[in-house]
């Protein structure tokens, strides 16, 4: 019964709380509205899911992940505005480089790619064909080595404990 | 002492994002090629979002909120379209 | 009028902090985005002012009516989530746009060199 009412109880507790904050308030009426759409709308969108929900395992795993990847953007961020102020662009060296995934899972390999594409200076092109090979786009690419070994131990790692375990 | 520089901290802020959307209005028109005009207007909308929540700081009114949140949804909206068309749209050769 | 008079300091001392790094961060991804040769390299331009620059003035603007209004003010954290979700799938959708594009433009197919990931034209610069 809770299992056919509540397909995913994160999808409805977010959709309740995205409710409350975008009316900025706790009343009843609020309460009782918000409550009706986070039951009614994962079970109206349930045929549009092609997947079982994510099952994560390390919780904790993942929030340090996500802490991690936020340091990394920050740290990205000002990295790249010094190359766009203070560097000539024709010495920038863009360009694709090719990473070999162990990750197989869809919801892993999407938030791989939320992180990376957030993290300014590099961008997932698309994973090659026939392969799990990714394609990125570096900005200033010194070493390709080093970015593989970079994005498969510091985020690939801890995403596949964190989905496959 | 320190009103009056939060009110230049604002002016600042609203000044830079005004200069960042001439930028992107330039390589709208530029181009040359159709993505890069899709990634300055991707680019235009967020700054338009930025834009009115630096007017609401500026006139202390909640108002703006829903505006952004609006020209955000409509610029995602608007820019994953673009792309798609760019990406499967014309007819090849 | 702007309400701006009353802001104790403990919010306007970061307010300040936050709204200039947001903003300056803000106009140099467009500056990048105007002034990078390449379409390649003008696409990492647009990055941080999306993430480091929005995400700045987010939180400016919610110390800063947290502070005017003496109670929590957090619903940009629905725009903040919103962004951070769909920044990504756009920067990909226009990559992937523009990688088709070229190599359609080539009439040419993936290479499979274990260097070199998509043989490209040589991009013109303008």
């Amino acid at each position: 019964m809770m299992k056919r009412l509540f397909p995913s109880l994160r999808l409805s507790a977010a959709l309740l709380l995205a409710w409350l904050l975008l009316n900025q308030s706790v009343e009843p009426a609020h309460l009782l509205l918000g409550a009706f759409l986070a039951v009614a709308t994962p079970l109206l969108t349930r045929s549009l899911q092609p997947l079982p929900h994510a099952r994560i395992r390390r919780p904790l795993l993942l929030v340090r992940l996500l802490f991690t990847s936020l340091l990394e953007i920050i740290r990205s961020c000002f990295n790249v505005s010094r190359i766009i102020l203070f560097t000539r662009p024709e010495g920038v060296n863009s360009q694709f480089i090719r990473i070999p995934l162990d990750l197989r899972n869809p919801y892993g390999l999407a938030l791989l790619s939320c992180i990376i594409n957030t993290t300014p200076g590099t961008v997932w092109a698309e994973i090659l064909p026939g392969t799990n090979d990714l394609a990125l786009h570096v900005f200033d690419l010194h070493d390709a080595q080093w970015w593989v070994d970079t994005i498969k131990s510091v985020y690939e790692r801890p995403l596949i404990e964190i989905f496959e375990g | 002492m320190l009103t009056s520089l939060l009110s230049l901290a604002i002016w600042f802020a609203l000044i830079c994002i005004v200069l960042a959307m001439l930028c992107c209005t330039v390589r709208l028109f530029v181009g040359p090629a159709a993505q890069d005009r899709v990634l300055a207007l991707d680019t235009l909308w967020m700054c338009a979002m930025l834009l009115i929540l630096m007017l609401g700081i500026r006139f202390g009114s909640l108002i703006y909120f829903e505006a952004a949140v609006l020209i955000a949804l409509t610029g995602f909206v608007s820019t994953v379209a673009l792309a798609k068309f760019l990406m499967r749209g014309e007819v090849i050769e | 009028m702007t309400g701006a008079e009353n802001l104790p300091a403990w919010a306007a001392v970061p307010v300040i902090f936050l709204l200039v790094l947001g903003g300056g961060i803000a106009l140099i991804g467009a500056i990048g985005l105007m002034r990078l040769p390449s379409f390649y390299q003008r696409i990492h331009g647009p990055a941080i002012t999306v993430t480091l620059g929005a995400g700045c003035i987010l939180i400016a603007s919610m110390i800063h009516f947290t502070a005017l209004q003496s109670r929590p003010v957090i619903h940009e954290l629905l725009i903040t989530v919103f962004v951070l979700m769909t920044a990504p799938v756009v920067s990909m959708l226009i990559m992937r746009a523009a990688v088709y594009r070229d190599l359609r433009a080539q009439k040419n197919t993936f290479s499979a060199g274990p260097d070199d990931v998509y043989r490209l034209p040589p991009e013109e610069k303008d």
